[in-house]
């Protein structure tokens, strides 16, 4: 049985990680809030960028000269896969559940026969994708020097994706993030950056769907103009979902930290104070049977 | 002029302004165009320039950076990827943006980008000069 110093000590430790853990626990929920808002603000914007894209895509898909990033050149040869992951552990299952679903379905592109190029935003998709796809990775996008996610870095990424897909570079470039639905609950998701997917309009409650807008140049050039921007805008969402998701992670991550180290107190708790009694009772018989023997 | 227009400016970031406006002057990119209640529906994309927002008088100047604008029968729509509210600049905010976008356009790698670029520059001097 250990010792009742080795046991105060276990104690101890396990009390300083419950501090911890639960220090970051409440860090992550405070900077959570501020994450959801960041979201939900940013929410407008790409919603009516894909409102009016599905508008003047329905207009102009099937004809010759839709361009390119809506109809897609081709040819289905080469995927990009964008992989956004966290820059930091310790939030339980969210970075492995990103980087499991991209090596998926990489391995499944590969074993189509198709060539696969990987671009990771964050450093621990990096590493969790290392070992499986490593000589995929053709570069990694470190965003650990911003405190929150700014449009300007969305849009580097994307510009870096645009210039890749107009070099011929891939046809065919899926972004992997994970979408925040609560604290609780955050699901890895694929989502098709280039060609567009066009999310059908469901309801057309608004009644912009053929309504006879004027377009000011033509549905061409606006639409050429749109798009490029479009995909900065999805993966600068895609960002701000996976900021959320990922303090939601580690928010439920500590909390069961801190529980499991209280109930490891309570255990050792338990042990000390058996070890003590028994101690002292040992103690006693032998004093007693010390006496005795005079 | 009872009926009002419901105006929004949404940048990526977040919604910047939401309001009941008389009329807005947006710089489109084949021309300004005022919108008032009613406009007919138009999708137009912008150019570099001054959103000019009037409300009983008041005005209102915010500088955009691009992006489009969207008139529907509940109003108007602007989604602007950089916005700048005019009366909350100062001088020396300006002068570092122009500064930045000399830098774009000396870096711009070919002609069609160094002639966006160029009309960010001048747009940027232009407000620097009513300043």
């Amino acid at each position: 049985m250990a010792s009742l110093k080795e046991l105060k000590d276990r104690i101890a430790s396990v009390q300083s990680t419950q501090k911890i853990t639960k220090a970051m626990q409440m860090v992550a929920a405070a900077k959570l809030r501020r994450a959801q808002e960041a979201a939900e603000a940013s929410r407008p914007y790409a919603e009516r960028m894909s409102k009016v894209i599905a508008n003047l895509a329905t207009g102009i898909a099937g004809q010759d000269g839709a361009p390119l990033l809506l109809a897609g050149n081709g040819r289905n040869e080469t995927h990009l896969l964008i992989v956004a992951t966290a820059e930091r552990g310790l939030c339980g299952g969210f970075n492995s559940s990103i980087a499991r679903l991209a090596r998926e379905h990489a391995l499944k592109l590969q074993a189509e026969g198709k060539t696969v190029k990987i671009l990771c935003i964050g450093k621990k998709g990096r590493d969790a994708l290392k070992r499986h796809c490593g000589e995929l990775i053709i570069d990694t996008v470190d965003l650990s020097a911003e405190r929150s996610v700014r449009f300007a870095n969305a849009a580097d990424v994307g510009n870096r994706a645009l210039a890749m897909f107009e070099a011929g570079e891939f046809d065919i470039c899926t972004l992997f993030f994970s979408r925040f639905h609560s604290v609780i609950a955050q699901e890895p998701t694929a989502k098709q950056l280039i060609p567009v997917e066009i999310t059908a309009a469901e309801g057309e409650d608004t009644g912009l769907a053929g309504a006879a807008y004027d377009y000011e140049p033509d549905e061409t050039e606006i639409l050429a103009d749109l798009l490029p921007r479009n995909v900065s805008v999805q993966i600068f969402s895609a960002l701000l979902e996976n900021a959320a998701s990922e303090q939601g992670a580690r928010m439920s991550a500590m909390d069961s930290a801190t529980r499991n180290a209280g109930e490891m107190i309570e255990k050792l708790t338990l042990t000390y104070n058996r070890t003590r009694q028994a101690v002292i009772t040992k103690e006693l018989i032998e004093i007693i049977s010390g006496a005795e023997a005079l | 002029m009872a009926d009002k227009l419901a105006f929004e400016l949404v940048s990526p970031e977040k919604l910047l302004m939401s309001a009941e406006v008389d009329m807005v002057v947006v710089p489109g990119s084949e021309g300004d165009f005022g919108v008032l209640s009613g406009h007919a529906p138009v999708v137009s994309t912008l150019r570099p320039g001054v959103i000019d927002v009037s409300d009983d008088g008041r005005a209102a100047r915010i500088f955009v950076r691009g992006g489009f604008a969207e008139v529907t029968p509940a109003g108007l729509t602007v989604l602007a990827e950089d916005a700048l509210n005019l009366a909350e600049l100062d001088a020396g905010e300006l002068d570092q943006r122009i500064q930045n976008a000399r830098e774009d356009v000396a870096d711009a790698a070919d002609d069609i980008t160094r002639a966006a670029a160029q009309a960010v520059l001048d747009n940027l001097q232009e407000i620097r000069a009513t300043l």
